[in-house]
């Protein structure tokens, strides 16, 4: 993920010309179940010249369902998730879907509406 | 807001020198059977193989190719586990036994993961065992993908011949190659698939009749080796 992220700095910072990135903000879903020192530490251990000062401002969000059968919304608690379903939903996050049901009618239907995967939401710096 | 997954797919690619796409327009025609059967004899020739079950709702190659209690190794993304020779990517490692009810856009979304999380290294060929359709993971891969080919599957059927008349027109539209056709569960020696396929100007790569063995080979590669499926498919790889 890390590597990731930082592919897609040096794409942005290329297109708009940013010598020196200063600031890169990432959101990460609640559902990806990522730690936040760990990323932190990853991204570090990749940084390239033009990323030799950025602080990397990190912010979970959280994932909230809605049920498509009952129109019932909730908040992802991996507290009710087995180890494994955890783990598993951790590198797939879309595979929730197996796991998770919804509290109130029981269906496997719903939707994402925040908290999934990890986005860039923007990479600032010097010019 | 950008995803940052994409930009790393390719990274993910770099030294695999050859993405072949097992595809139908239709369910049922065999295209996961001629998938992992060609990923084990290429890996029995000595390719570097790996196979990747694209069909995430319904994924079938791991009882095919009988995988056992295996798990990729996390190490800064997915190691697929090796599996008689070849390199084994499915969804059945998070999912397990249990149903994966998946819509469009998390279909697509778990491909993207996957493909961004899983690290093949060097590879001479990867076969991706695709649902069937034209759908989520015909359109991202076709986006994501720079070099892929298609291997298209059909049966003798005029049904599933027709849905895969209209996948082709749309690869050839989008310039995607298609390596040529295959015929499977053949139970007659009609040519007409043979002669449709080479009228549109493609290979017609092999005709493998219907062989009633093959349910007994399922989770036995062994036995899958011993086939008329594995013979024709081995006698098809120099065209392929």
């Amino acid at each position: 993920m890390a590597e990731a992220i930082v592919n897609s700095v040096m794409e942005i910072a290329e297109k708009e010309g940013i010598e020196k990135v200063t600031l890169v903000q990432i959101r990460v879903g609640e559902l990806q179940q990522v730690e936040k020192d760990i990323l932190r530490f990853a991204l570090s251990q990749l940084r390239t010249s033009r990323l030799k000062k950025a602080k990397f401002e990190i912010r979970t969000e959280k994932a909230k369902l809605e049920c498509r059968a009952c129109g019932h919304t909730w908040l992802f608690s991996k507290n009710n998730l087995g180890g494994n379903a955890s783990e598993a939903i951790h590198f797939v996050p879309d595979i929730a879907h197996t796991y998770i049901r919804c509290p109130k009618c029981g269906s496997p239907d719903f939707e994402i509406l925040v908290g999934r995967g990890v986005l860039l939401q923007s990479v600032r710096g010097v010019k | 807001m950008v995803d940052p997954r994409t930009s790393v797919i390719v990274e993910r690619m770099k030294d695999v020198k050859k993405v072949i796409a097992v595809s139908s327009g239709k369910g049922g025609v065999g295209k996961s059977l001629v998938a992992s059967t060609l990923a084990l004899v290429m890996a029995q020739k000595g390719y570097k193989v790996g196979l990747f079950d694209l069909d995430f709702t319904s994924p079938s190659t791991h009882v095919i190719l009988g995988v056992g209690d295996v798990r990729p190794i996390e190490q800064k993304g997915i190691i697929p586990p090796k599996v008689h020779g070849l390199k084994y990517m499915s969804i059945i490692y998070y999912s397990g036994d249990l149903a994966v009810p998946l819509r469009g856009a998390d279909v697509s979304n778990a491909l993207i993961e996957l493909l961004a999380i899983t690290k093949w290294g060097s590879l001479d060929c990867l076969i991706l065992d695709m649902p069937p359709g034209i759908g989520d993971v015909t359109l991202d891969l076709v986006r994501l993908m720079k070099r892929i080919e298609f291997l298209i599957v059909t049966t003798s059927s005029q049904l599933a011949f027709e849905t895969v008349k209209k996948l082709i027109d749309l690869l050839e539209s989008l310039k995607i190659p298609v390596i040529g056709l295959v015929e499977n569960m053949k139970m007659d020696n009609s040519e007409t698939i043979q002669r449709s396929t080479e009228k549109m100007g493609l290979k017609f790569l092999a005709a493998i009749p219907y062989d009633s063995k093959v349910e007994e080979s399922m989770g036995k590669t062994r036995e899958l080796l011993r086939t008329t499926v594995s013979k024709k498919i081995e006698s098809m790889l120099s065209k392929i």
